[in-house]
């Protein structure tokens, strides 16, 4: 409890009575280990809100707080609850003797485990009964490249065993890989049902067929054009950069975005122009500050009228 | 189980008068009869909960009902919850146990 009551409560130390009052119930609220009873540190935090708004409701020990007569934890009280050794409430509501205030949806059944759960139960018994197999759900988490271009990739079984998974060309997170016969045993077997996670690349960007990838260029650069070497996934290729390019500007790379497959044309690749100051150019700041024709220009004109 | 005498000095601040609100509003079930009312160890801590909301938490009158039969649901699900690992302990293969972690550590459905 050695914690500032203040900043358990979150309140500034000029609060009003209302204003700890108000504090500290939102936060009891949220902790109260009967109201909370998934939350395992509910119990601990109840404590201490507790024992901060027993210093700050009381005026007289808070001024002493205040003065420094007395710390956050010497003044403790016994905090709500049952005597200590006693079993809260939580305790029986989720043991057996619970089922007294059950609102009774099941009857009174406490054999019956609810209806998402005998849900669950009673779907499997009937599969069973039609000898069918049931389909299998599993995920696949695949790299950009191999989702972009396409690859196969080996599942691995939570039995050991394994499944050769066929990855389309350009597939997305959340696609849905069905694999035939490849789920349960049965007559017909089940199938395999494949959850594709496309794992985030860290140079591109993908925007439905086309890829994006940030270009940095100095000022230099930019000003004067360049010939660079941009990487796109199917390895670098050199471009133009032209003289003037402003930042944001984007660069096409005609077909080196996702692959064209079935009846979809390949997407292109962009390249967005990311101007780089570098290290401290003490010759081009010289330079700025000395000369006499430059433009009268503001980059910011219209930005007030906008907002 | 206790008498209403003996609820009166468990809970500090807890009015017989309100006590019997309670019952009447069948928000908690004691044993006994009316006059005679016997109070299981699960009822004096439902009592001191209910005590607490209205006392610490400043819990409005009419919203209390409404609160102990959401709280009534909360916690027949986690009974439910706490049988169904239970089973799952009991029956399952470990190779079945693990599966499952594995998909619910996953996020999946």
């Amino acid at each position: 409890m050695a914690d500032d009551p203040y900043q358990t409560l979150g309140v500034a130390r000029n609060a009003t009575d209302k204003q700890v009052r108000s504090a500290y119930l939102k936060l009891a609220k949220t902790s109260h280990p009967d109201l909370n009873p998934g939350d395992a540190k509910a119990e601990e935090r109840f404590k201490t809100v507790n024992a901060a708004n027993d210093l700050l409701s009381d005026p007289e020990r808070r001024a002493r707080f205040d003065r420094g007569e007395i710390d956050a934890a010497g003044h403790e009280r016994p905090p709500p609850g049952p005597p200590p050794g006693q079993r809260t409430y939580r305790d029986y509501a989720q043991g057996p003797s619970g089922a007294q205030y059950s609102p009774g949806f099941a009857d009174g059944d406490e054999h019956d485990l609810g209806d998402i759960l005998s849900g669950l139960f009673g779907a499997r018994a009937r599969a069973g009964a039609q000898r069918n197999g049931a389909d299998r759900r599993y995920s696949l988490t695949v790299g950009f490249l191999d989702a972009v271009r396409g690859s196969t990739q080996r599942l691995v079984l939570p039995d050991g065993g394994g499944l050769d998974v066929h990855i389309p060309v350009g597939i997305e997170s959340g696609q849905v890989l069905r694999l035939r016969g490849k789920g349960q045993p049965g007559d017909p077997p089940g199938d395999a049902l494949i959850e594709v996670d496309v794992t985030p690349h860290p140079l591109f960007r993908r925007v439905g067929r086309d890829i994006e990838i940030e270009l940095p260029v100095s000022v230099a650069e930019a000003v004067l054009g360049a010939r660079v070497t941009v990487p796109t996934i199917v390895g670098a290729v050199s471009m133009a950069l032209p003289a003037g390019s402003d930042a944001g500007t984007r660069l096409r790379l005609r077909g080196k975005g996702v692959p064209a497959s079935g009846q979809q044309a390949a997407g292109d690749a962009f390249a967005k122009v990311r101007i780089v100051l570098g290290p401290p150019d003490e010759g081009l700041a010289a330079f700025l500050r000395d000369r006499t024709d430059a433009p009268d220009w503001t980059p910011r004109a219209g930005l007030e009228d906008a907002a | 189980m206790i008498t209403i005498e003996a609820l009166e000095l468990t809970i500090t601040g807890l009015r017989r008068q309100d006590v019997e609100v309670l019952i009447a509003q069948e928000v908690v079930r004691p044993a006994g009869q009316p006059g005679a009312w016997l109070f299981r160890d699960i009822d004096v801590a439902r009592l001191r909960l209910i005590h607490e909301l209205r006392r610490d938490l400043a819990l409005h009158e009419e919203a209390l009902p409404v609160v102990l039969h959401l709280l009534d649901q909360l916690y027949d699900t986690r009974r439910r919850l706490l049988r169904l690992r239970a089973a799952l302990e009991h029956a399952a293969p470990p190779e079945v146990q693990q599966a499952v972690a594995d998909r619910l550590a996953d996020g999946g459905p």
